[in-house]
């Protein structure tokens, strides 16, 4: 049986490969919002206040562009609507926890986070103390983003542009899923996805972040009816 | 007024998150829909990767010879093998680099 505080180290020691992209995104993503003319103050806030990565670029470049701020807004939460998804996922290894520790918990639930304390947590359903894994990837994660994005604001974008640094983004999301592609179900399930995010790229709201999952959702459950 | 929209963006991206691990409890979901959840990581991030390798900044298809094809394709390839997440990352950007700085430049 592991601590909390091995459980807490142990989440950090899992994620922190992936600030190799998330802090130059973090640095851009800063740079970028006081480039558009928002109040370095606003830009932020953001990271404090929703606090999700690529929502955030979305948001200003929507408001700067002339979008109305329910636009925005709606925008903001149809891209992390994924998260629904993430919770469903991990409230099996979350339901002994108080309902205030639930509350405070799901602040840090994040795209990585949720992959690495995932991954943790099949392989040890026995744990106690399992959420100071989720705590310690989150966490991680949060410190990380403040200091990124806190960075590109005070600086500017002092990475240069021409790196491309932004395609640092599907290659860490590459590095976690695949994992799976030896499993042809998950494999054809991926590829249902890409597929479906390009086809519905342009549909509104940038919907197509939960579009194409819902429809890749589907595609898993007909498969596992199709393997009894 | 931009303060306002983010903190009701803030709200709405922490609704997201809260409600499912607070509101829904183990018995709600059958075991058809677990089995089914055990496919979220592959269901979920193809749809950030893809448009990140196949769509340019300006919402426009990439040609398929595109430096970045290429990085991500070594990054499968090493992921694959290494199972480690800075390797791929690493050798997806490495290889890009190559591709703009060296060969088409």
């Amino acid at each position: 049986m592991l601590s909390k505080k091995q459980l807490f180290t142990r989440g950090m020691f899992d994620i922190s490969p992936h600030m190799l992209s998330v802090i130059p995104f973090g640095i851009i993503c800063g740079a970028i919002g006081v480039e558009l003319g928002f109040h370095p103050y606003l830009v932020y806030a953001m990271s404090f206040i929703i606090f999700g990565g690529a929502s955030q670029i979305v948001f200003l470049q929507l408001l700067s562009g002339g979008a109305s701020s329910l636009v925005a807004v709606a925008s903001v939460g149809i891209i992390n609507s994924r998260h629904l998804l993430y919770g469903a996922v991990l409230s099996e290894y979350l339901e002994k926890l108080s309902f205030i520790k639930k509350l405070l918990i799901s602040y840090v639930v994040v795209d990585q986070g949720f992959a690495e304390s995932n991954k943790f947590f099949k392989k040890n359903r026995s744990e106690e103390f399992l959420h100071y894994h989720l705590i310690g990837t989150g966490c991680t994660m949060w410190v990380c983003w403040q200091i990124a994005t806190l960075s590109g604001i005070v600086l500017g974008s002092f990475v240069p542009d021409e790196l491309g640094l932004k395609f640092a983004i599907p290659l860490t999301f590459i590095a976690i899923v695949v994992r799976d592609l030896k499993k042809l179900d998950h494999v054809i399930v991926m590829i249902t996805c890409g597929l479906s995010s390009l086809l519905f790229f342009d549909a509104p709201f940038k919907s197509y972040i939960i579009i194409s999952p819902i429809i890749a959702l589907f595609v898993a459950a007909l498969l596992l009816r199709l393997k009894k | 007024m931009t303060l306002t929209s983010i903190i009701f963006a803030g709200i709405l991206t922490y609704l997201t998150r809260m409600t499912m691990i607070a509101l829904i409890s183990r018995d709600m979901l059958g075991d058809k829909i677990k089995a089914v959840l055990e496919y979220v990581p592959s269901a979920v991030f193809p749809a950030i990767i893809f448009p990140g390798i196949f769509i340019n900044d300006f919402g426009i298809f990439i040609e398929m010879n595109d430096p970045k094809i290429f990085g991500a394709l070594v990054a499968v390839i090493v992921g694959y093998f290494s199972k480690n997440i800075i390797a791929t990352i690493s050798a997806g950007l490495v290889s890009y680099w190559f591709l703009i700085f060296v060969v088409f430049n």
